[in-house]
């Protein structure tokens, strides 16, 4: 769907060194997935999003999408092309001069769609977003997830087969960003659009998105299925986000502490990896074996893959039983290991 | 009591200087409105990076600065010939237009410039990102949503154009400038000063709620 091949991005300063934003990225996005893109701020993503449009020429490299190189068409086919593109942004953008109704007629207007057809598909997308009875209000009389709804419907106007999302959520509250965040895989299931999401908070990555690039100095770092980035962070700045959502293990209370206190039974971390058949696994350990289970210390978070994350727990009873129990995990796909005692 | 307090007044020539003195303002603002959008647009537009926008962006700005530091009397008489053959005579409130509009415009055209400068630039890059023209960014994003600036400046303006058209008035184009000069200081008639004091500080008034009415209303951030 979309191939970015060694893109770049050279900012130049007369007096200054040259900046370079986004350097030799290459990516490709398929058909109809959620993508996320992390980074902190200055990684370059920002830029990223908006050389994807061209609201920032690129210095050099090559972005097709859908069979088509935007990066030589001329200033008629690219307005063309924007239309086919949609975008949202953290500040939401809207003419605060124009009602709900004619903000998100303003890219049909622009398009040259007849009036008729415009109130057609304005309010179309109004029920989509879930703003009826709104359509006359101004955007300064509602709220931030209101405002982005208005932002999403005004960007899905034209049918566009990519949605652009720059820091989409990052002005609103947690309860609103999952709001706004639920709409968009709606909208992704629905539509079949391919949608790009930049952010700097994991949460949305983790909610949303199938595949992450994380980029740092305008490089990705890394890249893959959200599950493996979340499961084995190769970089240190990949730790740091992977931390946002699931805290620092390190930093927590040492296990080792456990283990020492405890003459008889085992301490087991438990490993849950894209979970979704074992989340019951505790009490059905419980009814089946004759074990006693402490759960010391976890961290289960949960990923539009499954279940991520760690479980520490001590497990008491006879020996056969606890060999058993066991037993019975490791023909699970939780994974298991065995603190020895210190 | 009028009579009293008035007796110099003759009703019949305020009414006549008051009107003329109301055509001057109005055709002015009119035209200041039209060219100053066009300048400020032009200074708005051309301050960015290349060659060509750079060379355009030196004229508009030098044409505008050059304007604007002539006196507005001197401007009036330095103006005469263009007016002579523009409106065919020099006299009466016809041949004052030209140049309170040529006064005006440039003042106008940095009061836009600057109400555009306002427009976010979210909205704009938002406007781009939906394959927006050049016309739609100016006639969907720029006007309208620089709009309640633009209402306050053309109203600053046209309080300036007032205050022009009693300049001009003196030096023969009519009006209560001309009314007040004639009258009340070369024949002492301290009372019709009085009156077209009064009359112009209406003109004035009137012009400034309907500015401020339009802008508060037009206004819905």
């Amino acid at each position: 769907m979309i191939s970015i091949k060694n893109l770049s991005k050279i900012y130049k300063s007369k007096d200054k060194m040259d900046v370079t934003a986004v350097d030799n990225l290459n990516l490709s996005i398929n058909k109809g997935e959620i993508f996320g893109v992390i980074g902190y701020s200055g990684a370059g993503k920002s830029t990223f999003i908006r050389l994807l449009n061209r609201l920032e020429e690129p210095t050099g490299g090559e972005i097709v999408m859908d069979n088509k190189d935007m990066t030589s068409l001329n200033n008629q086919s690219l307005r063309n092309e924007r239309q086919k593109i949609g975008m949202i942004f953290q500040h939401f953008n809207l003419l605060w001069s124009r009602t709900v109704f004619d903000n998100i007629a303003f890219p049909l207007e622009i398009a040259g769609v007849a009036k008729d057809e415009r109130k057609d598909k304005v309010n179309e997308l109004i029920q989509l977003v879930g703003l009826t009875g709104r359509e006359n209000y101004y955007p300064s009389q509602l709220s931030g997830g209101q405002k982005q709804r208005v932002g999403i419907a005004r960007a899905l106007a034209n049918d566009p087969k990519v949605l652009l999302c720059d820091e989409a959520t990052s002005a609103l509250d947690p309860q609103t960003t999952d709001d706004i965040l639920d709409l968009l895989v709606n909208i992704n299931r629905k539509l079949g659009l391919t949608i790009i999401v930049i952010t700097h908070e994991m949460h949305v990555i983790k909610k949303i998105c199938q595949r992450v690039a994380v980029m740092d100095n305008g490089k990705v770092i890394e890249q893959g299925e959200v599950l493996d980035v979340f499961m084995h962070p190769k970089e240190k700045t990949t730790r740091r986000f992977v931390q946002q959502v699931m805290g620092d293990q390190e930093e927590q209370s040492p296990i080792h502490y456990f283990v020492k206190n405890y003459q008889s039974g085992k301490v087991l971390r438990l490993h849950f990896v894209g979970e979704t058949a074992n989340q019951a696994l505790i009490s059905k350990l419980v009814k089946t074996f004759n074990v006693e289970i402490n759960i010391l210390q976890g961290n289960i978070t949960q990923t539009k893959d499954g279940a991520y994350g760690t479980l520490y727990v001590h497990m008491d009873g006879n020996k056969e039983e606890i060999q058993n129990a066991i037993h019975y995990i490791h023909q699970t796909s939780v994974e298991l290991e065995v603190e020895d005692h210190a | 009591m009028l009579r009293e307090l008035f007796p110099n007044v003759v009703i019949e020539d305020l009414k006549v200087a008051a009107n003329e003195t109301f055509y001057m303002t109005g055709i002015s603002v009119l035209g200041t409105l039209i060219i100053g959008i066009l300048l400020g647009l032009m200074l708005f537009l051309t301050d960015r990076q290349g060659k060509t926008y750079k060379i355009l962006n030196f004229i508009t700005a030098t044409i505008v600065n050059v304007f604007r530091a002539i006196p507005f009397i001197i401007l009036i008489l330095l103006l005469f010939p263009f007016t002579d053959w523009l409106m065919g005579t020099i006299r009466g409130p016809k041949a004052a237009l030209p140049a309170l509009i040529i006064g005006a415009a440039p003042f106008y055209a940095r009061l836009v410039e600057i109400a555009l400068k306002e427009v976010d630039k979210g909205v704009v890059e938002a406007a781009r990102a939906m394959g927006a023209k050049t016309r739609h960014i100016i006639f969907k994003v720029l006007l309208p949503e620089s709009m309640p600036a633009l209402i306050s400046g053309i109203t600053v303006t046209a309080i300036n154009l007032i205050s022009y058209t009693a300049m001009a008035g003196a030096i023969g184009a009519g009006g209560l400038g001309d009314l007040a000069y004639r009258k009340g200081f070369q024949a002492w008639d301290f009372d019709v000063v009085f009156a077209c004091t009064i009359l112009i500080v209406i003109i004035v008034f009137i012009f400034q709620f309907i500015g401020d009415f339009l802008s508060k209303k037009i206004d819905k951030r």
